[in-house]
């Protein structure tokens, strides 16, 4: 970088090189743009505008906190309940005075710190970092689980089993959407076109679970090359509309060719996964009676973890090393530019149809996944809601970030659930609260604030594909994020 | 001017003969024919609104044209009569070893770049912003890249070939970027660079596609004198050190008559003058047209000039 500065100001012109001295002779020393408040005014500054806040939130809440009226026999009956109204005041007043006392008034912005952290850390980044916890948190989770928390193990690893799909369908969807930027409203599609491939094959053919996989990833995938062509010439909002149109049409054929899927009644029976032949069940040639094992039905959970645990580090590990190949690189190109890329000899056609293809592949394997999982499937597995949940994810995580998959998806599949029992919530609005009931609106109300605070995603920047001497990571605004965002 | 340097004449590269673009009513191209030769640089220049632009998104598949013919003779040198069979039969071009020829009205875009060797940069600046200046050379260098990564499966699975390739293809990146004086920057994203540098990447990107024709829209403009100056001296490298012939739009008449060996003009969508850079400056209606006199007074200017040139000689940058 510093090569870089000198031998700008050596390509300037003289008259220039003069100008720019004297402005940087005005500017000397700290920039005077701003007065760093004393401890004082900031104390004061900080007491006045948490009392207006307070006051305010004083007046707003009083018809909702302090006057309540209930249904009674007869009418309405008035109660006066000044203790939550008051709670409600404090809690403003609180909030606001820490917010203007040490983050908006603070010497410096608050993010400085971390910018230094970052900076010093800069050998081990903070992704890298958590990538690698998370990584062995992952790994380690059923143990974990079982000696930690056994009384709750089996439905704390069916959650975990449910989170690592959605990162599954995360990344596969972010090959299509965060690398190469095609808006994609219709993944489902493709999850549910693994997952019927997978039942279908299994029942009539009686096929087992691997043999099937691979080929419910390849009509997963053959599945996405045909929404690919009619797609290859639209842009933008066309193209979103087009996509979404396609999962519908997927499932509503589903549940009307009563014939082939059994229409709304779904599939029952679908076959369980085993290893290597051995069947997690009781009694002979099981895998507990094989190793000499009490008969537990933890052990099929922990079995199905580590089976989507494996699919999802595929996806990861083929997703990253296909953004170092041409092709990936082809993919975020096109994401920039098409028209650059067309001028440079790339075959746009192909590069959206390879995008489509992988992307749907993955989604094929978790679709095939979930139906093992489950037993039985039906068409209202693959309503737009859950397209809606995997866009979501990637986009709240960050357009092409892999470790933002992962954050958001624990963030928002393990939020719903967390919400479920957060009985704690009671102690504030009563003991009549039931977590529940508000679980979507609190749910909705988090994600609103976290794209409020980054609004391109938990994990914005981008990383180089390809590295000459220093690795810089690339800020969010510069990063193109393709067709109909 | 002694006929024997036209080379364009000679040994074209590229042949646009009888060029037709219109746009509904609008005719922007019209029965417009010249030649690029080898080893030259072609500036085509023209008032605003002349066509240039439009030649240009002809020439490298971005329009279909009306009608007309672009050949464009990758190496050696091609018969009119085996250009006329090629034409007759149908075929978008013919390969072989004693002279491969093009035909660019029929090709795509993608596969004039690909396979015919024409690459291009764009008047507004069209990098990939939010990648590394090195990562935009490696997009360049795309197809090689994909048949040496075996279709992405070979590269997948980590095969020795790939790697070599891929290592080849950064030091030709790196190679160029030290040429366009952008390896400091070579990890900086390209939306991040000054102007001028971007002009400089794209030209180095274009190259990357190993192009026997490179064209240029408008590569000086928002540059300054010692930019312009740098760009001269790039072009003239890239010339005469790669072989590479260049065809370029510019309004920087102190650019095109320093380097030019050619230069085509065009008004209205017509050509108006054709030769060296001399010729074109002394043409009557070369000033018209860049002056704005009526039709009825070209005689009159080209009176005046005769005058003007009999006493004294016309210096550069009269335009």
């Amino acid at each position: 970088m510093a090569n870089s500065t000198t031998s700008a100001s050596a390509n300037r012109p003289e008259g220039a090189e003069r100008l720019s001295e004297e402005r940087r002779e005005a500017m000397r020393g700290e920039p005077p743009f701003v007065e760093a408040p004393t401890d004082d005014t900031r104390l004061v500054r900080a007491l006045k505008e948490a009392g207006v806040t307070a006051g305010l939130v004083a007046v707003l809440t009083l018809f909702f906190f302090f006057f309540r009226t209930d249904i009674a026999v007869g009418g309405l009956n008035l109660t006066v309940d000044p203790k939550s109204w008051i709670i409600a005041v404090g809690i403003a007043f609180a909030g606001r005075f820490l917010l203007t006392y040490f983050v908006f008034a603070g010497e410096r912005p608050t993010i400085g710190g971390w910018k230094k952290v970052a900076a010093a850390s800069a050998r081990w980044p903070i992704g890298k970092v958590l990538g690698i916890t998370l990584l062995l948190i992952a790994l380690t989770l059923p143990f974990l689980l079982m000696t930690l928390l056994p009384g709750q193990d089996r439905y704390l690893l069916d959650l975990s089993i449910l989170i690592l799909t959605y990162v599954m369908l995360g990344w596969g969807l972010n090959i299509v959407v965060g690398l190469a930027g095609l808006l994609d409203l219709g993944y489902v599609a493709f999850y549910a076109v693994g997952a019927y491939s997978f039942a279908l094959l299994a029942t009539n053919f009686d096929l087992g679970f691997w043999i099937c996989l691979p080929m419910a990833g390849l009509f997963a995938a053959l599945w996405g090359v045909m929404l690919g062509f009619p797609v290859l010439r639209l842009r933008g909002d066309y193209l979103a509309i087009v996509t979404l149109a396609f999962g519908e049409i997927i499932r509503v054929v589903l549940l009307n060719w009563y014939d082939f899927t059994g229409g709304p009644n779904g599939i029952l029976g679908i076959p369980k996964p085993t290893l290597f032949g051995l069947e997690f069940s009781r009694g002979e040639g099981s895998f507990s009676d094989f190793f000499g094992l009490e008969y537990s039905s933890i052990q099929r959970f922990v079995f199905l973890y580590y089976i989507i645990l494996a699919l999802a580090l595929l996806t990861n590990f083929v997703t990253m090393r296909m953004r170092k190949l041409p092709v990936g690189r082809a993919w975020e190109a096109l994401r920039e530019d098409e028209i650059a890329c067309r001028s440079l000899g790339i075959n746009t056609v192909n590069v959206k149809l390879t995008a489509f293809a992988t992307g749907a592949m993955f989604g094929g394997f978790a679709g095939s996944f979930f139906a093992t999982r489950q037993g039985f499937i039906s068409p209202e597995s693959f309503t737009f809601i859950e397209s809606a949940i995997i866009l979501a994810i990637v986009v709240l995580g960050g357009l092409g970030s892999q470790l933002g998959v992962v954050i958001a998806s624990v963030v928002m599949i393990g939020g719903i659930e967390l919400l479920r029992n957060l009985t704690g919530l009671q102690a504030i609005f009563g003991a009549g609260f039931d977590p529940t009931q508000y679980r979507m609106l609190i749910f909705g109300l988090a994600m609103v604030l976290i794209m409020v605070w980054k609004p391109r995603g938990l994990v914005s920047t981008r990383t180089p594909s390809a590295i000459y001497k220093e690795k810089k990571t690339i800020g969010a605004d510069l990063v193109a994020q393709g067709e109909g965002h | 001017m002694n006929e024997n340097n036209r080379n364009w004449a000679v040994d074209p590269v590229l042949s646009v003969e009888h060029l037709t673009m219109r746009f509904g009513g609008l005719v922007a191209v019209d029965d417009l024919s010249f030649d690029v030769g080898r080893g030259d640089i072609t500036a085509l220049i023209g008032p605003n609104g002349a066509g240039k632009t439009t030649v240009f998104n002809c020439v490298t598949g971005f329009y279909k044209p009306t009608e007309g013919r672009i050949a464009l003779r990758r190496e050696g040198t091609v018969s009119d009569a085996a250009l006329a069979e090629l034409t007759r039969g149908g075929q978008q071009y013919r390969r072989a070893d004693d002279g491969s020829i093009f035909l660019l009205e029929r090709m795509a875009d993608f596969k004039i770049t690909e396979i015919a060797g024409v690459a291009r940069t764009f008047q507004n600046i069209r990098l990939f912003g939010g990648m590394t200046a090195l990562e935009n050379l490696l997009v360049a260098q795309h197809n090689e890249l994909m048949r040496a990564s075996g279709y992405t499966i070979g590269g997948l699975l980590g095969l020795p070939g790939y790697r070599r390739a891929a290592e080849a293809a950064k030091e030709k990146a790196i190679e160029w970027l030290r040429r366009v004086d952008l390896l400091d920057r070579a990890d900086d994203p390209a939306a991040d660079l000054p102007y001028g540098a971007q002009r400089r990447l794209e030209i180095a990107r274009a190259l990357c596609t190993n192009p026997v024709l490179l064209c240029l829209d408008e590569p000086a403009a928002g540059l300054n004198p010692r930019e312009s100056a740098e760009l001269n001296t790039l072009l003239k490298y890239i010339r005469d050190e790669h072989g590479v012939s260049v065809l370029l739009i510019e309004h920087d008449m102190g650019v095109v008559m320093e380097i030019s060996d050619h230069i085509v003009v065009l008004d209205y969508g017509k050509k108006i003058s054709d030769g060296t850079a001399s010729e074109v400056r002394n043409d009557p209606k070369v000033i018209a047209a860049y002056l704005g006199v009526d039709d009825e007074e070209v005689e009159e200017v080209e009176r005046d000039l005769d005058v003007a040139t009999a006493h004294t000689p016309v210096q550069g940058g009269a335009l």
